[in-house]
């Protein structure tokens, strides 16, 4: 059994979304199983595939400042803003642990 | 009268004079008024659009329009950015944020002084086949009040209320596909990822476009799957797209996955001869689960092109049933990265939480995501755990490598085009779709569009004839890469061949009248 309590709660805290309830458990549980059909497929000697434009180069353009100067645009859909500047809480406070905090898999 | 006669005659309507700009834009308006029971409409933008048709009628006067989509109505899937316009993705997480940019295909639109309606609803960040996950409520299919629909439906006892038998527009560019087909636009944007575009167009009988990856620029387009996404044309006709398609096509310094090419616009020829056409048909694409009906169509299609002179083959592609498969792993994988954007600091919802950044993105993202997209975006984590990266991840890189060989191969073989099914099925009435989860239906739905976007192969999606149901039945084309005027060209062929009827729609107006729409009446 690769989904254990400790995966899904490694998994909470790194995408900073929750289960929420038996269905999100069961949701990634089912998910896992129709992935697994992958490894039924031989891919002895194959490359991965990042993008189906490999072959070609990308686009890289001059190192020239052309647009800015958009502080206030960009700060219009902030919710919390101080001047120029996002104000966010207090960071390097990392999320509580498993029996600290508020989460269903508590009661796994 | 076939859908394919009132194609943008309204351009040279335009032109001559006979309709003016600011009265095609009211006459849109007020028909999105009167079919806001569809709800294909998250946000209409009555007082910009009127300003541009303006606009567009004073460059008319002067006898300088901007070219043929000047005035022209169109409408915006709400995951594309557009200045001074909220744009949703149908979340939470964004209701509100009003995009400080325009989308460079919004841009180009406008550039040519065509008239942005409003922006239209989908499933929650393009997530889902039904365009019946977002916030505002599902999309219906204009196609659920057509005449055709109503006199296949089964007669009803009484108390049985025909509200309960609309069907759904597939998704997700649901609202778009809507909002073509009812009239109220004449070619609106949707994004195609594993067939959001294709897959409503063919539920709701119009022409849905998924163009060549690195084709159109994916700038402002919000993303769901980098190295899949493709901004999406739906129009009434294929040569309203062909049209559209050469406004937006081209290199775009502000995404560099736009190929530098020069592409020219092109004009789809009206004496179209197939005789030199090899037309592959891929036997894995007779999916379990086709329905019998759609199975005919697509035999008496390969027939058409046959009797035609075409070189009609069998064809397979192996790796077709992995597909959708590697797409749900590579795709949730890439969902994970891209959502990682929302955290409530510089756009979108924020939740009240205070106690650190962490705890405040955890619950920002627990508020703002639906189940759908926090689904995803787990699995897209699990699968990109180290002790699960090669196993999943860079497993489903190599089964698309497999897939993309396998059309490789198809088409090196002297196959010019593919000729598939688009869906399974006629549209579901609701009630039959929501019985079965969000995933669960992409599965099934997607497996006919998907291996497209896996492979970047331009495709699109034809209105071919009614079901037994009197609903829409699309047929799709899947090209060479960047052979968009050939896939177009054959597809403007077939689109002539099956004269594919048009809708009509029964809006009930304010007065309670029931007035039955001919586009012919209305616009020309």
């Amino acid at each position: 059994e690769q989904v254990t309590v400790d995966v899904l709660d490694h998994l909470e805290h790194l995408a900073l979304v929750d289960f929420r309830n038996a269905e999100g458990v069961e949701r990634l549980r089912k998910a896992v199983q129709f992935a697994d059909q992958l490894h039924e497929v031989n891919t002895e000697g194959i490359e991965p595939m990042d993008s189906v434009l490999e072959d070609r180069c990308l686009y890289l353009r001059d190192d020239d400042v052309t647009e800015g100067n958009c502080t206030k645009e960009l700060l219009e859909n902030a919710r919390e803003k101080i001047e120029e500047y996002f104000v966010a809480p207090p960071g390097n406070i990392p999320l509580p642990k498993l029996e600290e905090r508020e989460t269903f898999l508590q009661r796994s | 009268r076939s859908q394919r006669d009132a194609r943008l005659q309204v351009s040279a309507a335009l032109k001559e004079g006979r309709v003016s700009a600011t009265e095609l834009c009211q006459r849109c308006l007020s028909l999105i008024k009167s079919t806001g029971f569809l709800n294909a409409y998250v946000t209409v933008a009555k007082g910009t659009a009127l300003k541009q048709a303006e606009e567009s009628e004073k460059r008319y006067r002067r006898g300088q329009p901007l070219g043929v989509l000047d005035g022209i109505p169109f409408a915006v899937k709400d995951n594309f950015n557009t200045a001074g316009i909220e744009t949703t993705c149908a979340s939470n997480m964004l209701k509100g944020y009003i995009s400080p940019y325009n989308a460079t295909v919004v841009q180009k639109l406008l550039d040519q002084g065509a008239v942005l309606l409003g922006k239209t609803n989908l499933d929650e960040f393009a997530m889902g086949s039904g365009s019946t996950d977002g916030i505002f409520g599902p999309v219906r299919n204009p196609w659920s009040y057509s005449r055709q629909y109503k006199e296949k439906a089964p007669p009803k006892s009484g108390s049985e209320n025909e509200e309960s038998d609309w069907v759904i527009t597939g998704g997700s560019s649901g609202g778009s596909a809507a909002a073509v087909s009812s009239f109220t636009c004449f070619a609106a944007l949707g994004s195609d990822t594993g067939g959001s575009t294709r897959n409503p167009a063919a539920h709701c009988g119009v022409v849905g476009l998924k163009p060549t990856y690195g084709l159109i620029s994916r700038h402002g387009l919000i993303p769901l799957v980098n190295s899949m996404d493709v901004p999406g044309i739906l129009t009434r006709c294929v040569d309203d797209a062909a049209v559209v398609l050469g406004s937006l096509a081209g290199h775009d310094p502000k995404d560099s996955t736009t190929i530098q090419d020069t592409f020219k616009p092109f004009e789809l020829p009206n004496l179209i001869d197939v005789r030199k056409l090899c037309i592959g048909i891929p036997k894995e694409y007779h999916a379990p689960g086709l329905s019998s009906e759609i199975l005919a169509l697509w035999s008496k299609a390969a027939d058409l092109f046959r009797d035609a002179g075409a070189k009609v083959i069998e064809v397979s592609l192996p790796h077709t049933r992995y597909s959708i498969v590697c797409y749900h792993v590579l795709c949730t994988a890439e969902v994970a990265s891209n959502m990682a954007r929302f955290d409530g600091l510089e756009y979108g919802h924020r939740a009240d939480m205070n106690k650190s950044t962490e705890s405040m993105y955890a619950a920002t993202r627990r508020e703002g995501f639906n189940d759908v997209v926090r689904g995803r975006i787990l699995s897209g984590n699990y699968f990109l755990l180290k002790q699960n990266y090669e196993n999943y991840f860079i497993k489903a890189q190599k089964v698309r490598r497999l897939i993309a060989n396998d059309f490789v191969k198809v088409f090196a073989s002297g196959v010019d085009i593919l000729l598939t099914p688009t869906t399974l099925s006629d549209a579901v009435p609701y009630v039959e779709f929501i019985k079965e989860d969000n995933r669960t239906r992409s599965a099934q739905d997607d497996i006919l569009t998907q291996a497209a976007n896996m492979a970047g192969l331009p495709a699109i999606s034809i209105p071919t004839a009614l079901s037994k149901r009197g609903l829409p039945v699309g047929l799709q084309f899947i090209g060479r890469s960047f052979q968009e005027k050939q896939l177009l060209t054959v597809a403007k062929w077939f689109e002539k061949q099956v004269k594919f009827p048009m809708i009509q729609l029964e809006v009930k107006r304010h007065d309670c009248s029931v007035f039955q729409h001919q586009k012919s009446v209305s616009f020309l």
